[in-house]
């Protein structure tokens, strides 16, 4: 699939992450936006996946260990065939399938039910322990935020997948910068996140423009290419991407859209849109 | 007369492993560098290539179980009771009761039988935690031949299940012709018509030895094992309080949560009657042999006895 192409499935992702977050009035589309590129790469380029075989025992795995941007995921989903568009504007409604964090119970195509922090990297080292015990080839990928790397869980589950030396796993640390209550650097540093997956023997790919498809394709075929070790993906991104009065504003981390901020965004994205059409 | 056979509930849990696995190739043992106590290292031995040691790191064991669990497999995840329902709670909660997922949890060193290592390693919450978490199957075995069955049921049971084993070597009680296991299911081990004695775990042989001593007394007292705490057997415990008016729980753990909680939220809805509690009150252990908690804690056949005695 083209780059522009590509591109107009993440602006799509950002419509579904805005309406979604905009129907509940709550969510966290601040982190849902930064990894909009991400989603979109690894759902029409990177993974094997498909909705008409969405439990094929050697399909690729993903958890969202960052649950709390199941918007980002569940947009992805959507635009992927997994479930009707519509769905998203249920999200987080009594009733609806699309629980506030990933529900693997009730919605197609999710591997794993996350949402309390670190919890989900140590499943994604579960499914790649198993693809080896198994000699199947499927590949497992785990989203993590980089607030999210302040749990202790994580650093056990990346001890773990380092010492089995799991190639068949790639971390991908949003580095977005920004967690609830500030600045990442500012609240608990995690830097330098690097050279901490090295420390755990990863092999550590920087990304300097997470919201660049080339980049992003340029790093998970050094993912891909790398043998005896499991693979970190730390990749620099803008939180509430695409959407201008959210960009690096960290209010924006879990408050939803209102009726006149909703009208802007998605003004913002059509117009976004329409550019890429003229490409 | 002759010697008693003692084994404790953690060698059983091992050994059974090791028979089950040979049965299911699906089977997989985790441990968190307690192989050689929790026994799993006999399953270690046996299956290299399926045993995972993940270390000193409970939280992420259990969600590394839930992610093989995803991929097919049936994960054994084991630990001491303090650390699997304690430290891991969260983890078990959320990436293994929620998505309901096929994991059974090892938990052994239950209880102050612990011994000698004191209050941090002695467990007498973990049931109590884990019957909270809906879906949550718990068992708790009174000797070798329960332990097995046990782990047999676990495995063929469809979800997560929470295993409690003990650290001390228990007479063997249930090795006669007939016995059966059935997940949920009570065993009455004695008839009695004056009171039931509800035991679980490593007190069910104590409290059968209570019941001995109350029938020199002329009290008959009924004798129930319960080895699966959630789903409990509720028909059977409301038919007891029905038919025999007291009832008596005995438990190596607090008596906050557990199979007395477990009895007394039963019939206080259904058939509200006397009860007693008898467990850990509602404090820490400490050091010591085990045999000489458990009778300084008043958990052994005498003390609750003398218990018994003195509620009736």
């Amino acid at each position: 699939m083209d780059k522009l192409h590509l591109q107009k499935i993440a602006n799509e992702v950002r419509k579904g992450i805005i309406l979604s977050t905009h129907s509940a009035k709550a969510g966290h589309p601040g982190g849902s936006l930064s990894a909009a590129e991400v989603f979109t790469y690894l759902y029409f380029e990177e993974m094997n996946v498909d909705p008409r075989e969405e439990k094929a025992p050697d399909r690729d795995r993903f958890v969202l260990s960052k649950g709390h941007t199941a918007p980002g995921l569940y947009a992805t989903l959507a635009q992927k065939g997994f479930l009707p568009t519509e769905t998203l504007h249920t999200l987080r409604q009594i009733g609806s399938i699309l629980q506030g964090h990933p529900d693997m119970k009730h919605i197609p195509g999710i591997d794993m039910s996350s949402g309390s922090l670190g919890q989900g990297v140590s499943a994604a080292v579960g499914m790649a322990l198993a693809a080896k015990m198994d000699g199947r080839s499927y590949r497992t990928y785990t989203l993590l935020g980089d607030g999210e790397i302040q749990e202790g869980q994580v650093w056990e589950a990346a001890m773990l997948a380092g010492h089995h030396k799991l190639d068949n796993l790639v971390i991908i640390v949003d580095n977005n910068g920004l967690q609830i209550d500030g600045a990442v650097r500012d609240v608990c540093s995690p830097y330098p996140i690097d050279k901490k997956w090295e420390a755990f023997n990863f092999h550590a790919i920087n990304v300097a423009d997470g919201n660049d498809f080339d980049q992003l394709k340029a790093a998970f075929d050094e993912a891909r290419a790398t043998k005896g070790m499991p693979t970190a993906i730390i990749m620099k991104t803008v939180k509430g991407k695409g959407i201008s009065f959210m960009e690096n504003q960290v209010a924006w981390h879990g408050t939803a859209p209102n009726d006149e901020q909703y009208e802007q965004a998605m003004a913002e994205l059509e117009k976004a849109g329409e550019a890429l059409c003229q490409k | 007369m002759p010697e008693i056979k003692k084994i404790a509930t953690r060698e059983s849990y091992g050994k059974a492993l090791v028979e089950l696995a040979g049965q299911d190739d699906r089977i997989v043992v985790l441990d968190a560098d307690l192989a050689a106590a929790t026994k799993t290292s006999l399953f270690k031995k046996a299956y290299p290539e399926r045993f995972i040691d993940c270390g000193i790191a409970e939280g992420n064991m259990i969600g590394v179980a839930a992610g093989l669990a995803c991929a097919g497999k049936i994960p054994f995840a084991s630990s001491f009771a303090m650390f699997a329902a304690g430290r891991a709670f969260e983890q078990v909660r959320n990436s293994v009761g929620y998505p309901h997922l096929n994991v059974k949890i090892g938990a052994t060193h239950a209880g102050i039988s612990v011994g000698e290592d004191g209050a941090t390693h002695q467990c007498n919450e973990d049931i109590a935690l884990m019957r909270t978490i809906p879906g949550m199957t718990i068992i708790n075995p009174a000797d070798d031949v329960e332990a097995r069955a046990a782990v047999k049921a676990a495995c063929e049971h469809s979800g997560p299940v929470y295993m409690r084993f003990g650290r001390l070597a228990l007479p063997v009680i249930n090795d006669t012709p007939g016995y059966t296991f059935e997940l949920g299911k009570g065993v009455t081990l004695k008839d009695g018509k004056d009171l039931t004695i509800i035991a679980t775990g490593l007190c069910v042989s104590y409290a059968l030895e209570a019941a001995r001593g109350l029938a020199q007394d002329g009290v008959n007292a009924r004798v129930i094992n319960i080895h699966t705490i959630k789903p409990l057997d509720a028909e059977l415990v409301i038919r007891a309080a029905k038919e025999t008016g007291k009832i008596v729980t005995v438990e190596e753990h607090s008596v906050i949560g557990g199979l007395g909680g477990a009895v007394c939220e039963c019939l206080s809805e259904h058939c509200p009657c006397r009860i007693l509690r008898i467990g850990v009150n509602d404090v820490f252990g400490e050091s010591g042999p085990a045999v000489k908690l458990l009778e300084k804690y008043g958990l052994d056949g005498n003390g609750i006895y003398h218990k018994i005695k003195t509620f009736l």
